[in-house]
């Protein structure tokens, strides 16, 4: 394999699929139904000493 | 036997040491031999005295396991203490260079010294303490492995001893903040997979179903790190009873894999671990949960996928070929994100309480650690730019720059974190003194800023005179005058960092004061709500 | 389950945490230096590269044993005023037996890529023993005791041997040779044409001024003396070289 092709891969296929997964990540991070399992997390240092 | 094992071992190993002092084949190696027997010997004796035949008290498996974070809290500020006293020294070597004593104190061997005593023994006993105590509350679990945690503590410190005295003496495998040599990163990277089985261990068996996200940033850390340091101290030594060995990469690749650790040092030692710190004490002290622990996670991952690019950004314009200097800078610039990401999400936790800033001078550090945090993430990525690096680099401007990082980011925020913990580890209704805490506060940052504008002016005035040409196509400074030029700056940026250094010794005696369980008498702070007082 | 709840997955799991970080944290890594060790033209091909004379290498040594390397660099950039400053500007291939490299990160002191033959030996000498009484602007300490320290030569074809393990192509004749090339190259007395057959362009001669021992001040002049001068850029193709 040499490394032009890869290169005209990564700057590609290899970038949307990266965007792809990043969009995902925040789409994750942000979904319906999120919010009260985040707050919960959220308190867990304020719980106990 | 209590400490049976641990004697038996230690005394072998001072043997150990003691055989290669002997039969080492260069000096150095041999006087570093000495050092490492003694300091051996030191700590069988320690323990000889306190071993004891009686069947070791029970401990609660559900109480948390303070002991070595209290250690770790007061070697955090002893070797603060040291490093910044270097720091200074070496600052006036710069101002008044005669003040170099040859051949162990001069300059070249004193700044491995500074940067190694700051960042690994300074920052990482700080790390080292905070996520010990944060792992345990927030997992609601006793430290996993039993005494690993003391092992831990003691055999960092060694590491700290081992590397320091070994600069000294001219032991260096040359390659910045990874100066140690071979012998001493072996052990290194025995404590720090220790370090790895102690935190993952502990957050398996935790009793909250969720992981909290500051263990996410000290566990990316503590693995990050221990990739980054097995691969860039590869090494072959000449031989196996000497100090000397040789990188495994050379030239170009061996640039490109010591920057790639060296700016993740920074990267995941000086930020990831800090954010982590920054997650549990900014909530705690502000008694809010954090402002949004969705945007928390996407700090996360985008900072530690971009982070691992930007090393070639410190060898632009070099040798390196041009594509990897031009990713290096496209992630870099990117980085930018990420980092304000955290640095909103850290600054909004006190949506609705900034009035304790007026109030709680442990808050104000804080606060003022994440600005400084926002304002060397927004430069690093500026000066990542090539035509702003091909000015910026060899200057006094990225001193700057890392110190306006490592003293108001990593410096401030563990100040902020050691003022919460101490209290409580030791059972203290407060701190000594807050009134201190405020003057630790204005010190700290006068000298910062101090500093930073300094090496700013400095660095900027260097690199436009070395580029200097006047009308008729000459060079207008040699380099000498560029460097009487300088004279200045460099006095009045060790006298920032003097007044930096002065406000740790000050956090010094007040720490010291609190755990001896003394309270000064002073007024409360204004605005705040006077403590209660217990009944009569 | 839905995409949604993999993350969770994720949160609530240490091993995969610390597996996902891991992974997320070595492909930069992987895509910016492991090309470097593959790709031809990562290092151009220049003529006249040879691995260190055991005396460089030792006064090599010295320089970082010092910590020159935190105020001298030794990478020129392919700016005109570096370049009528120092030289031409580095090329790869230079330092392509540096094991480490010594590009360093700061200029407190000039870049020294090619301080070699620009100044005597007895320059040299003088500035390392007194900076300031040759450069009054000077703020580089002074390294007098390094007249006073013969250099410990136990047994030196170990560091050539340890040189040779990650890469450096010393020959079998150069490491049988390797204690008394590093003595012969610092004495103008000595039979060297075995040291400059294996070492060509090597320095030889005394450098500290003082012919009774070889120390490790003689090892670090011969060090600065050759830096930068093996590479005749007369010969050089620039068109060629760039990358």
């Amino acid at each position: 394999m040499d490394y032009n092709l890869m290169r005209e891969f990564a700057d590609s296929w290899g970038l949307v699929a990266m965007a792809l997964f990043f969009v995902g990540a925040v789409a994750f991070a942000f979904r319906p139904g999120s919010r009260g399992q985040a707050d919960e997390a959220a308190r867990i240092p304020l719980k106990d000493d | 036997m209590k400490f049976g094992t641990e004697i038996v071992a230690l005394g072998l190993f001072a043997f150990a040491a003691l055989v290669a002092a002997g039969f080492g084949v260069d000096e150095p190696f041999r006087q570093h031999m000495w050092v490492l027997f003694i300091v051996l010997v030191g700590f069988t004796v320690v323990l000889l005295r306190n071993t004891s035949f009686a069947r070791a008290a029970a401990v609660d498996p559900s109480a948390y396991m303070d002991g070595p974070i209290r250690y770790g809290a007061i070697a955090t500020m002893f070797w603060g203490v040291v490093g910044m006293l270097v720091g200074v020294v070496i600052a006036l070597q710069l101002a008044y260079p005669d003040l170099n004593i040859q051949p162990w104190l001069n300059f070249g061997r004193l700044r491995p010294l500074h940067t190694s005593a700051v960042v690994f023994a300074f920052g990482g006993n700080a790390l080292l303490c905070t996520s010990l105590y944060v792992v345990q509350r927030t997992s609601r679990a006793r430290l996993f492995g039993g005494g690993l945690a003391w092992f831990v503590f003691w055999g960092y410190q060694l590491f700290i001893v081992m590397a320091a005295t070994g600069y000294l003496l001219g032991i260096t495998e040359s390659r910045e903040y990874a100066e140690p040599e071979w012998y001493v990163d072996i052990w290194l990277t025995i404590v720090w997979v220790a370090y790895l089985i102690l935190f993952l261990g502990t957050i398996l068996k935790r009793k909250e179903p969720h992981i909290y996200v500051a263990n996410w940033f000290y566990l990316s850390f503590i693995v990050t790190i221990a990739m980054l340091h097995v691969v860039n101290n590869l090494s072959m030594p000449a031989s196996f009873l000497g100090s000397k060995s040789y990188s495994a990469f050379s030239g170009v690749q061996d640039a490109l894999t010591q920057w790639w650790y060296g700016h993740n040092a920074v990267g995941f030692f000086l930020t990831a671990g800090f954010l982590g710190m920054m997650y549990y004490f900014v909530p705690k002290q502000a008694n809010r949960p954090v402002y949004s622990y969705r945007l928390s996670i996407i700090h996360f991952w985008a900072l530690i996928f971009l982070y691992i690019w930007a090393g070639p950004h410190h060898l632009h314009y070099t040798a390196l070929p041009d594509w990897a200097q031009t990713l290096g800078m496209v992630f870099s610039i990117m980085l930018w994100m990420p980092s304000w990401g955290g640095m909103i999400n850290g600054l909004m936790t006190l949506s609705g309480a900034w009035d304790k800033l007026r109030t709680d001078p442990i808050i104000r550090m804080m606060v003022m650690a994440i600005a400084f945090y926002g304002m060397s993430t927004f430069e690093g990525p500026m000066m990542s730019i090539k035509a702003v690096n091909s000015l910026s680099h060899y200057t006094d401007w990225t001193i700057g720059h890392v110190h306006s990082g490592a003293l108001g980011w990593v410096g401030m925020i563990s100040f902020g974190a050691i003022y919460y913990m101490v209290p409580k580890l030791w059972n203290r209704d407060r701190l000594y003194s807050l009134r201190l805490v405020t003057w630790h506060f204005w010190l700290a940052t006068l000298g910062i800023v101090v500093y930073a504008a300094v090496m700013w002016v400095s660095g900027i005035m260097q690199g436009l005179m070395w580029r200097e040409y006047d009308e008729q196509g000459f060079l207008v400074y040699s380099f000498a005058e560029t460097v009487a030029a300088m004279h200045p700056y460099y006095v009045m940026r060790a006298i920032g960092g003097a007044m930096y250094l002065s406000g740790a010794l000050i956090m010094a005696w007040n720490v010291t004061m609190t755990i001896l369980g003394h309270q000064r008498e002073e007024e409360p702070m204004p605005g705040s709500v006077p403590a209660l007082q217990p009944a009569e | 389950m839905g995409l949604m709840d993999r993350h969770a997955i994720i949160e609530k799991n240490a091993t995969l945490l610390l597996v996902g970080s891991l992974l997320v944290v070595t492909v930069g890594g992987i895509v910016e230096i492991a090309p470097l060790f593959y790709l031809d033209n990562t290092i151009e091909k220049v003529e006249g590269m040879r691995p260190y004379s055991p005396l460089e290498l030792a006064g090599r040594n010295v320089y970082v044993r010092e910590g020159c390397y935190l105020c001298h660099s030794q990478m020129i950039r392919p700016f005109r005023d570096e370049v009528e400053r120092y030289g031409h500007y580095s090329l790869a291939a230079e330092s392509m037996y540096d094991h480490p490299f010594q590009w360093g990160s700061k200029r407190t002191g000039p870049d020294l890529a090619r301080v070699g033959d620009r100044y005597s030996n007895g320059w040299h000498v003088q500035h390392l023993t007194d900076p300031r009484s040759v450069v009054p602007e000077s703020i580089m300490p002074s390294y007098a005791f390094l007249k006073d320290q013969p250099i410990e030569v136990k047994d030196f074809s170990t560091h050539l041997v340890a040189n040779g393990r990650v890469g450096v192509p010393y020959t079998d004749d150069m490491i049988a040779h390797a204690n008394a090339d590093l003595m012969a190259q610092a004495d103008p007395n000595a039979d060297t044409s075995g040291l400059e057959t294996r070492y060509p362009k090597a320095k030889i001669g005394d450098f500290d001024g003082n012919p009774q021992q070889v120390t490790e001040m003689d090892a670090l002049v011969a060090y600065l003396q050759m830096l930068g001068t093996l590479v005749d850029f007369k010969n050089y193709d620039e068109a060629a070289g760039y990358r």
